[in-house]
């Protein structure tokens, strides 16, 4: 039977040829500037692809970036679902950190690994949860909107934990802005002890951890009747209300889930490479974050590729940098937002295009 | 020295309010029109960046400015492409500006001078500050002399210019063709629309002009403020002046008092750095720096004002058959 002319777009170009579409058109976009900067793109491009990729211990480092920016991802798309723009994922990162770290600090000669990994994950959760309620709440019941509060407090949050750093978290007798060096039942078991071919890199238990992370998280919005309700708060508050969903206590929900994700994203950094608390450590995740949930739309396998695309860039970027002085790090943060551009803000662009191609091919 | 407290936080809350005014005005015009400029942060860094590589390469301040007039109207127009002609998501357009500003500012910077991200000192193409006739022949009369040398004279024509432009703004706004139009394409588009007003074009304006203004208020803090570029150096000042304007309702004299709001703050900040102060003692930088932030959450808390955005704000306007 001949197919019907159609007017909208199958899923398979929505969830899939549109993104790359678009993030094709952000690199090509960055391989633009990358020329005007006197250097070569595809020569750029080999050395990112043989640093991140092709490399075992490159890759090791591209997954341990991706298992942080899974949860990052995870946090800014779940509040997506409800509708909410999540911009504070930093913050709330960093305050996890602090959380993980007060729980670490507390415990770690005391605690076996088995209770104080767990307990410090805890910490973070509820740190970071901590530090997305109120702007939660303000959304829920004053109206104040998300974006601007959650952009209030990435910057409450970097001067709040540079002054508890400062003034209570350096160890005596020390000048550098950090806490102590956590003890060895605190460090997540790296995955080299089965995958010798990974190294001595720092990808940890966080990358499966962050794996169920994001099944659960599949299950719970796509799958439960709770996911139903958060979905249709995030498509139509009214049609929700009237269904019976309470609006403000489902906002306020998905911004302590959001948070207690971005705070979890510390685990990662903090507890499976650095071993302690550093000024500034989430170094701009939660940022990838709202990038890894535009492109991935918010779906856990769209949400797993990105992470582990952009953890590449930021790997092998670090090596492009220094092969290409002219091409430092700061370009990935360029592309991050051209990404976010392309795959966020013009979603649909070249939507009509591929509609036009598909009604082509059924005529014919 | 109380006096001298008194009057140096005086003298900095007119110098740190322009920043804030130029972006409040670009963000009221925008947002009037429809579109949410959370974009402002990047277009300050933007024009900041391009107005003091070009001031001190030129070594002409007003070239430098013209350059970043031009690099900040790119950017609103891409954000107005986004926004109104593809119907995008407007807060996301904003963000992936400030992100992308972020990143390239450094990345150029860091090409042409190899300084870290920072520009040369701009030395003698700062713009100088005005210094108005009959100064001299004041300076020894007692307040009225210093009032005259460092109140009202004794600041760069940028200032006077943010100031001037704020009746100028609230004449457009409310009592010019434009801004009627503009207000009906924020507020009801669709009968603006019916009323034969081109929505679009209307909000394209509205976007040309923020870009324009927002740009006075990076060249503001490059050229006048520091004199060279810093990386981030905007440090939300653009997050700010949306919310003065929050704060100011939307209305141009309001949401000045806003931006003066904001610039006290930050010049108290700098008077009590280091103080011993009584009661409390000596309050460390790190917790004076969240001042500003912590007021704009009360703010938008809604403890301090009411206010009532443009009701068609971040809608894209899809016109009906």
């Amino acid at each position: 039977m001949k197919q019907m002319k159609t007017t909208e777009l199958p899923r398979w170009a929505t969830g899939f040829v549109l993104p790359v579409l678009n993030l094709l058109s952000a690199l090509l976009v960055a391989a633009l500037v990358i020329h005007l900067l006197g250097e070569s793109p595809v020569e750029s491009m080999k050395i990112l692809v043989n640093s991140a990729i092709v490399n075992p211990e490159g890759l090791a480092y591209t997954l341990f970036y991706a298992s942080t920016f899974i949860f990052t991802g995870l946090a800014v798309s779940i509040a997506m679902k409800a509708g909410l723009f999540n911009i504070g994922a930093e913050g709330q990162m960093y305050f996890g950190g602090l959380g993980l770290t007060l729980t670490v600090l507390a415990f770690d000669h005391t605690l076996s690994p088995w209770l104080l990994i767990p307990l410090a994950m805890l910490g973070s959760a509820l740190f970071g949860a901590l530090w997305a309620f109120l702007p939660g709440y303000l959304q829920a019941k004053r109206g104040s909107h998300v974006v601007v509060t959650t952009i209030m407090f990435n910057f409450i949050a970097a001067s709040l934990m540079n002054f508890i750093i400062v003034k209570y978290l350096i160890p005596e007798g020390e000048q550098n802005p950090a806490s102590r060096v956590f003890a060895e039942s605190a460090a997540l078991p790296t995955l080299n002890t089965w995958f010798p071919m990974f190294g001595d890199t720092p990808l940890n238990i966080g990358l499966p951890v962050a794996i169920v992370a994001l099944v659960v998280y599949g299950v719970m919005v796509s799958r439960s009747s709770w996911g139903y309700q958060l979905r249709a708060t995030g498509l139509n508050q009214h049609a929700a209300h009237y269904a019976g969903v309470r609006i403000s206590r489902m906002i306020v929900v998905a911004m302590l889930i959001s948070g207690a994700l971005a705070g979890l994203a510390a685990v990662n950094s903090v507890m499976g490479s650095t071993h302690y608390l550093s000024l500034n450590f989430p170094a701009g995740a939660g940022f990838v974050g709202i990038a890894i949930a535009l492109m991935g739309r918010q779906h856990p396998v769209g949400i797993f590729l990105s992470s582990v695309l952009f953890g590449a860039l930021i790997q092998g970027g670090f090596d492009l940098s220094l092969e290409k002085p002219n091409i430092p790090v700061e370009t990935f943060v360029f592309i991050q937002g051209l990404i976010i551009l392309f795959c966020g803000a013009m979603e649909n662009f070249y939507a009509p295009a591929v509609l036009k191609l598909i009604n082509a091919t059924r005529k014919g | 020295m109380e006096d001298f407290h008194i009057a140096s936080i005086v003298v900095s809350t007119i110098r740190n309010a322009p920043v804030l005014m130029f972006a409040a005005m670009a963000g009221l015009f925008a947002e009037r029109s429809g579109v949410v400029d959370i974009g402002l942060e990047g277009k300050i860094l933007a024009s900041a960046f391009v107005s003091a590589a070009v001031g001190y390469t030129t070594q002409n301040p007003w070239a430098g400015i013209a350059a970043g007039v031009a690099v900040s109207v790119v950017l609103a127009m891409v954000q107005a492409f986004v926004s109104i002609t593809q119907k995008g998501n407007q807060l996301v357009a904003g963000i992936a500006i400030n992100i992308a500003m972020s990143g390239l500012t450094f990345v150029v910077a860091q090409y042409i001078f190899q300084q870290g991200g920072r520009t040369p000192d701009l030395g003698s193409a700062r713009l100088s500050d005005v210094v108005l006739p009959g100064t001299a022949a004041l300076a020894d009369v007692p307040f009225l002399g210093w009032f005259y040398a460092n109140v009202i004279g004794g600041h760069s024509p940028l200032v006077y210019l943010a100031f001037a432009l704020v009746p100028l703004v609230h004449w457009v706004v409310y009592h010019s063709r434009f801004g009627l139009r503009l207000r009906a394409c924020g507020e009801n588009p669709h009968a603006a629309d019916a009323a034969g007003v081109s929505v679009e074009k209307t909000r394209y304006l509205a976007m040309l002009v923020a870009g324009i203004l927002c740009s006075f208020s990076g060249a503001y803090l490059s050229i006048v403020q520091s004199g060279f570029f810093l990386r981030d150096m905007s440090a939300g000042a653009g997050y700010l002046a949306l919310t003065a304007l929050v704060f100011g309702n939307w209305r141009p004299l309001q949401t000045v008092l806003g931006c003066l709001m904001f610039g006290f703050f930050s010049a108290v900040q700098i008077q009590i750095e280091g103080v011993d102060l009584p009661v409390v003692g000596r309050i460390p930088g790190s917790l004076i720096q969240m001042i500003p932030y912590v007021v704009t959450v009360i703010v938008l808390a809604g403890l301090m004002a009411k206010s009532v955005a443009p009701k068609a704000i971040g809608k894209p306007f899809v016109k009906s058959r």
